[in-house]
């Protein structure tokens, strides 16, 4: 029943889907003869990336942010130079080193221990943890900048009010914060979408993979990286106009003059 | 000596209470231990499979590779500043027509992955080869040194005409009123008086673009470009050693922040008249 909902709803190729409108004998069906289906579950997996990246890369940024803002002098340092290193590197270079680092040092550790099974390491993942480390890097800037702008005033009246330090972040820092904050994390969010492609190198079937594929198999290059691209700004124009809602959502007790 | 010293003298301040190991201070303690501890075993993982055999058949290419990296990167700005102009002029102008060429075009560069766009330029282009032939291009775009210098410079003009046109946009209206108030021409207003207070502005964001297209650049040698990053691919497939990407990191790292700190000092400079 679900499953049936889900392949109607499908915008790419569910009944009412896009890729639909062309003929069934054309590149882009979906089916055994096109490549419509292949690029779709492309899309699935770029999407889904994306999507398990944000909270994990935002937890981590909070995390640091709030280390940024520590009275503690050792505790800035580490987190700066976490900063420094995660923003400084390429993201390719920071995909290949988690990808594989993690391959070589798992296999170390495996033989160490008197195992000879080889290990793959899943390329999901390693392209979840290589842009989460740089999309918290960047978030915690972003952060940190949006904590600088809540007065401290801010602070001060929860403690007059008698509430807890944990309770004045939750209920009078963080629905600030997220409003400053809104439109630096939704660049980020962009950055992000773009950065997964890069996982297609190290063998994750995303758009630019299957477009790739598609392309090499069909010798018709343009037409599939073309493609690749409307896909791509599709899904940007999608998402500016969730965080456009997003921040009409988190602003909307905010006095209107 | 007014009465209120008379009667209580003044005191020194009360000693700082010595810092307790609050949770903080443990965590932050913690990570930098882990942080020194994971530098100590890079730099001992590096010294300790030192290959003398590896350096001398390896750290050339890796120069090499710096060099070509540098190259693109230098080449492609500085195109991609002089293809800005008109991007931004057409982003700023009441002409309709141009207004949208230059606004599709910033939108397509910007929303889509650099890697997709060197993917259409490269291999996509390839597609046309009679075309280009018959034009006497396709010398230029069989080449993946061209195709990258070429899609990296339209890729960073697009981004270099909303910088330009962010800090045009960002000086004053009466600026330019004043300016037409001393009767000076368009132009010496535009080069005299628009133009230095939007460079103070764009300072930063250019600084970031071209740290940007540093770490972007490595995308190249997907496309079998041997620049810094091809290198390092080239001497891991042949050596299965990890150490390969850890250099790499090392240059990487060492660019970036140089030119940050280079960014910095430019910027004191040239806001000095700004500090109180």
């Amino acid at each position: 029943m679900l499953q049936a909902l889900m392949t109607w709803l499908d915008p790419l190729c569910g009944t009412l889907g896009i890729f639909r409108l062309f003929p069934s004998d054309s590149l882009l069906a979906c089916g055994d003869t096109g490549w419509g289906d292949e690029i779709a579950s492309g899309v699935f997996v770029t999407v889904s990336l994306a999507l398990a990246t944000l909270p994990l890369g935002l937890f981590a940024g909070f995390m640091l942010a709030l280390a940024k803002q520590s009275k503690e002098k050792s505790l800035r340092l580490a987190a700066d130079i976490y900063t420094t290193i995660f923003r400084g590197l390429p993201e390719l270079l920071t995909l290949f080193l988690v990808y594989y680092g993690a391959q070589i040092g798992l296999q170390n550790l495996l033989s160490a221990m008197g195992s000879s099974t080889t290990i793959e390491i899943n390329a999901f993942l390693a392209g979840m943890v290589a842009l989460g480390l740089v999309f918290s890097a960047y978030s915690s800037e972003v952060l940190v900048s949006a904590f600088h702008a809540i007065p401290n005033g801010q602070y001060e009246a929860g403690a007059a009010l008698g509430l807890r330090r944990s309770t004045t972040m939750r209920r009078i820092i963080i629905p600030q914060l997220v409003r400053i904050a809104l439109p630096g994390l939704g660049n980020l969010w962009m950055i992000l979408l773009k950065e997964t492609a890069l996982v297609s190198v190290i063998g994750l079937a995303d758009i630019l993979r299957q477009t790739g594929i598609a392309a090499r198999v069909t010798r018709e290059a343009f037409m599939f990286f073309g493609l690749a691209c409307l896909i791509y700004l599709v899904l940007a124009m999608l998402s500016s106009i969730v965080i456009h809602y997003i921040e009409r959502w988190a602003g909307r007790d905010e006095a209107r003059t | 000596m007014s009465v209120i010293q008379r009667v209580l003298p003044p005191e020194p301040p009360p000693p700082a209470l010595a810092a307790g190991w609050s949770a903080s201070r443990i965590i932050g303690h913690l990570f930098l231990a882990i942080w020194i501890a994971g530098s100590v075993a890079l730099f001992l993982f590096l010294v300790g499979s030192y290959d003398s055999q590896k350096m001398i058949q390896y750290g050339p290419g890796y120069l090499s590779g710096l060099w070509i990296t540098l190259q693109l990167v230098i080449i492609s700005v500085v195109l991609g500043a002089i293809l800005s102009v008109p991007v931004a002029l057409g982003r700023m102008s009441t002409n309709k027509v141009f207004g949208a060429l230059a606004y599709v075009y910033v939108y397509f560069f910007r929303g889509t992955p650099l890697i997709a766009q060197l993917f259409l330029i490269y291999y996509g282009l390839g597609q046309f080869r009679g075309a280009l032939e018959t034009v006497g291009l396709w010398t230029f775009f069989r080449e993946p040194w061209y195709c990258a210098l070429f899609a990296f410079t339209l890729n960073t003009a697009a981004y270099q005409a909303e910088i330009l046109r962010g800090a045009i946009a960002s000086v004053p209206v009466g600026q330019h009123e004043g300016a037409a108030a001393l009767g000076l021409p368009r132009n010496v207003t535009f080069r005299k008086i628009i133009l230095p207070q939007a460079m103070m502005v764009a300072l930063r964001p250019y600084g970031n673009e071209i740290i940007l297209m540093i770490k972007g650049s490595a995308i190249v040698s997907i496309i079998t470009v041997f620049d810094l990053m091809g290198e390092t691919r080239r001497a891991f497939s042949r050596t299965f050693d990890f150490q390969t990407y850890l250099w790499a990191a090392v240059f990487y790292l060492l660019i970036v922040e140089a030119l940050r700190n280079l960014w910095a000092v430019l910027e004191r400079r040239l806001t000095r008249h700004l500090k109180r």
